[in-house]
């Protein structure tokens, strides 16, 4: 990996984003790879390795505004298979993260940051996933924000599925160690 | 009291714009031994050096310091001059007052300061020079080639027409390389073996080349001009000697469905075999480890067949000697093994591509064996798995190459090329097939290159993708091949019958053992160092030894026979002379003082040390030391620093100029 950063200082959007990933975009050489591996690309209104290229010419705006980066399923398919060992998810990541924080997530895709964040409070309260919960919080969260009825009930049908597979517990599990799961999240918050 | 005449040079205005060289020149005349002092803009040019000449004859000067650039410039423009003017050349010193001070630094006053103390050092240095004398020595006038692909059989054709003898050591039983298994050939598509072929022929039948074939290198011993080579022959079982080559042998073998290594896989062969039926020498080889006689005294069938009694259950690897006075290495190169194991620690394979789990993922060498008119399918176009002719080919460049995550970050640069190739002959053998390829960059520099990959896409309609390939899968006896364009900035996904992966280059198997017999460096990924990339692209570091053809760096047929022909008049220049010379300025052991502990013989890193013996005149056994072979000694000083009795010393750098110089300036 090249420790040079050959960033301008102008790309302040880009120097944001690889400090948050930990990876350099100038190793980026545009082979592709990873918008070929990647399951959502087809549906991306901009592939991911065309965000990486907005930022390497300073175009962090047009990439932060993306619905691509909601798109996302941090699968890690990418960064595995990159050849220049661009942390390409962790760059996804980043972009959320920004995005969120500025407030300017497009309205189209509030809902999956709705998702997001659901899934992380979930998580920050027991320490493992309580799908039950998560999908009672989701769908409020959802509601309160655009009102619409007709997504409240969407995918109920799954319900008894997910039964099936004992996915549906009324009683989830929680974590002993409380401490840990605080510690956990405060170091994941840190930005430095 | 010496004479030493200072020079300085302005260097145009490279030195005197940061150095103050009047002033520089009036303080350098007043140290010690200094007998003149005087500055001039170029002193390399031809007044420069006729002024140099008028002064060491007018000033009677006993040694010389020039102070300019770097010695590597111009040390032997000065020793010229100095010996037109009857000075031993090795009394002349460089101070480098541009590279070591002017160019690097800034303030007049320090950088003049700077100079001054470094032409003090010199003229230390030269205050204590000796006169010495190049050292004379004999040369053997015949090469040796290693290996023997296009590159080395063009050097042994190259030297032995110009009247010297060759000793040519191939390793396969056969020489021919990897072209002697290619179909066509960018960027005219000649067919390869009809021009290589009668290349072979000429290296088996000429009368000043030796073959070694299904041979190693054992042991190199020598310096340039006298190398001592023992070369290792491998047990054959067959006496090429007695063996006509009738072929009696292999098709009475009932062992043939043993993987043939020249068709890398592609194809079958007998225990006892040929690698290729037009093979130089064309006499067959016994694989020990598959022939029933050799693994459990069965068979033995050849060896009744025989009519003329040449197969030798009995033999064994020989070793000989041949002496040589140069050497060229053409070990060419090998690719990049695909899957997932790896021959070294620093490389990883491409699990996600499924080569080596699908029978229908297959590398470029194994495509060029199916296009092949001497191939196993004899040129029709059938794939490994179910001999079906392939409707949709995905052609996947840069496989390992330029893949940091592989571990090999550098361009193979002739996938491209071969790989336009491919999907032309496969548009010539299946008029109704697609040849998918997917690149990362065209990389197609070179006369008529670039015409020739527009004509794989314009005329035989291959179609080009920007990407790199994600993932290759088999669903329902498809293989799904999974890609972008990321000038479009969509994926895509193509469904094929065959899939052509294009290998990095990697330098051939045991090359680094070789280079280390050899004392030539290398690479971090083995391929051979030449001593200087632009103006000695040949040379190595090893004086006599020469490189060329992809041992040395990726390159295709063109570039690697332009550089066998580069070697092989290196080797003829080498032997133009009657001796050769060699710079004297090399370690000398002080034989009364040494205890003979040989720690120098240990460090020495060109093994020029001996264990010898001190004798009075009449016999009588003194003492053990430690001797230099001038010939080998390239003057590095290693000795000079491990000797723990202060016996090793160098000349031209003597332990008491150095001391010299240093007291000069604390
Ligand atoms: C798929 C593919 C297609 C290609 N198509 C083309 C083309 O169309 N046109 C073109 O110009 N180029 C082409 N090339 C490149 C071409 O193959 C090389 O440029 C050329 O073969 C290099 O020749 P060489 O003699 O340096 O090496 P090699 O051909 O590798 O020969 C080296 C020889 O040295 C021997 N050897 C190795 N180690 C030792 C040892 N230690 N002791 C003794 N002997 C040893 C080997 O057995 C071999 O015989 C292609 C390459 C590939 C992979
Ligand atoms: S991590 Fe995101 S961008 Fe990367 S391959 Fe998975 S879905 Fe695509
Ligand atoms: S049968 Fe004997 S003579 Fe004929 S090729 Fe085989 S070894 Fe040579």
């Amino acid at each position: 990996m090249n420790t040079a950063n050959p960033l301008p200082q102008a790309c302040a959007t880009a120097r944001v984003i690889e400090a948050l990933a930990h990876t350099h975009l100038y190793d980026c050489y545009q082979c592709g790879k990873c918008t070929a591996g990647c399951p959502m690309a087809a549906q991306m209104d901009i592939a991911p390795n065309r965000l990486i290229r907005l930022l390497q010419l300073g175009r962090g705006r047009e990439a932060l505004d993306a619905q691509s980066i909601w798109q996302c399923v941090s699968c890690q398919t990418c960064a595995t298979r990159c050849p220049k060992s661009v942390n390409c998810a962790g760059i996804m990541d980043a972009l959320r993260q920004l995005s969120m924080e500025e407030g300017r997530v497009s309205p189209a895709q509030r809902r999956v940051m709705l998702f997001q964040k659901a899934f992380l409070d979930n998580i920050r309260r027991n320490g493992r996933l309580h799908e039950l919960e998560l999908i009672v919080q989701f769908k409020l969260a959802g509601f309160m924000h655009d009102r619409r009825f007709s997504l409240l009930f969407k995918d109920a049908t799954l319900a008894p599925k997910l039964n099936k597979r004992k996915k549906l517990h009324l009683r989830g599990k929680k974590v002993r160690d409380r401490a840990v799961l605080r510690r956990i999240f405060a170091r994941s918050m840190d930005h430095s | 009291m010496s004479r030493i005449g200072v020079f300085i040079c302005w260097c145009g205005e490279n030195i005197a714009r940061t150095v103050d060289v009047d002033a520089l020149a009036q303080e350098v005349s007043k140290f010690p031994g200094v007998r003149c002092a005087m500055n001039y803009k170029y002193v390399c040019s031809d007044p420069g050096q006729a002024l140099v000449r008028e002064k060491i004859a007018a000033e009677k000067l006993d040694a010389v310091v020039i102070a300019s650039c770097s010695p590597h410039m111009h040390l032997k423009t000065f020793r010229r001059a100095a010996q037109l003017a009857g000075l031993n050349p090795y009394k002349v010193e460089m101070a480098n007052i541009r590279e070591h001070c002017s160019w690097v630094h800034h303030d007049r006053a320090k950088a003049t300061a700077k100079a001054a103390s470094l032409i003090r050092l010199s003229v230390e240095k030269a205050r204590l020079d000796h006169e010495l004398q190049p050292i004379r020595v004999p040369v053997t006038r015949r090469a040796l080639v290693i290996g023997g692909g296009v590159a080395g059989i063009q050097a042994a054709l190259d030297i032995a027409d110009a009247g010297y003898e060759v000793v040519m050591v191939e390793r396969e039983p056969s020489i021919g390389g990897k072209m002697a298994g290619l179909s066509e050939t960018f960027p005219t598509l000649d067919c390869s073996q009809c021009i290589l072929t009668p290349r072979m022929v000429e290296v088996g039948q000429h009368p000043r080349i030796k073959l070694y074939s299904y041979s190693e290198v054992e042991r190199v011993e020598g310096y340039i001009g006298n190398f001592t080579i023992t070369i290792r022959q491998k047990a054959r079982y067959v006496d090429i000697s007695k063996c006509t080559g009738c072929g009696d042998c292999w098709s009475v073998c009932p062992l043939k469905r043993n993987k043939s290594e020249f068709d890398y896989g592609m194809g079958v062969r007998a225990s006892i075999y040929v690698p290729f039926p037009q093979a130089v020498p064309a006499r067959p080889v016994i694989d020990a480890k598959t022939c029933a006689k050799i693994i459990r005294n069965g068979c033995g069938l050849c060896e009744k067949k025989c009519k003329a009694g040449a197969i030798n259950f009995q033999d064994t690897d020989k070793l000989v000697e041949e002496k040589v006075g140069a050497v060229v290495v053409a070990t060419g190169y090998k690719l990049y093994d695909i899957g997932e194991k790896q021959d070294k620690a620093s490389l990883a394979g491409y699990g996600e591509y499924g080569y080596g789990q699908y029978k229908d993922v297959i590398d470029s060498l194994q495509f060029e064996r199916l296009l092949s008119a001497s191939g196993p399918t004899n040129g029709v176009l059938k794939r490994p798995s179910d001999g079906a002719e392939p409707k949709n080919v995905v052609f996947i460049s840069c496989v390992g190459s330029r893949d940091n995550a592989k571990g090999l970050p550098y361009c193979s640069k002739i996938c491209c090329m071969y790989t336009a190739k491919h999907a032309m002959l496969y548009k010539h053998k299946v008029h109704d097939g697609q040849a998918h390829v997917f690149y990362m960059d065209i990389r197609a520099g070179g006369k008529g290159y670039e015409e020739f990959v527009r004509r794989a896409i314009e005329q035989d309609g291959a179609k080009y993708y920007r990407g790199r390939v994600s993932k290759i899968t088999q669903e329902d006896g498809k293989l799904v091949v999974r890609g972008a364009d990321t000038l479009a900035g969509v994926p895509i996904t193509v469904e094929a019958d065959l899939v052509v992966l294009a290998a990095a280059m990697r330098p051939a198997d045991g090359v680094a053992e070789l280079a280390q017999k050899l004392n030539v460096g290398y690479d971090e990924f083995g391929f051979l160092l030449e001593s200087h990339p632009k103006l000695r692209p040949v040379e190595t570091n090893a004086a006599g030894v020469f490189v060329c053809g992809a041992c040395q760096a990726p390159k295709d047929i063109p570039e690697s026979v332009a550089q066998a022909s580069a070697a092989a008049s290196k080797v003829a220049v080498t032997f133009a002379a009657d001796e050769l010379m060699r710079e004297p300025e090399i370690a000398g052991i002080n034989e009364q003082t040494c205890v003979a502990c040989y720690a120098c013989l240990r460090a020495c890193p060109y093994h020029a040390i001996e264990q010898a013996e001190v004798r009075t005149p009449r016999g009588v056994f003194v003492k053990h030391t430690a001797r230099v072979n001038p010939g080998l000694c390239m003057g590095c000083g290693t000795c000079v620093a491990v000797c723990p009795s202060k016996s090793a010393d160098l000349e031209g750098f003597t332990e008491q100029q150095i001391y010299a110089m240093v007291e000069s300036l604390v």
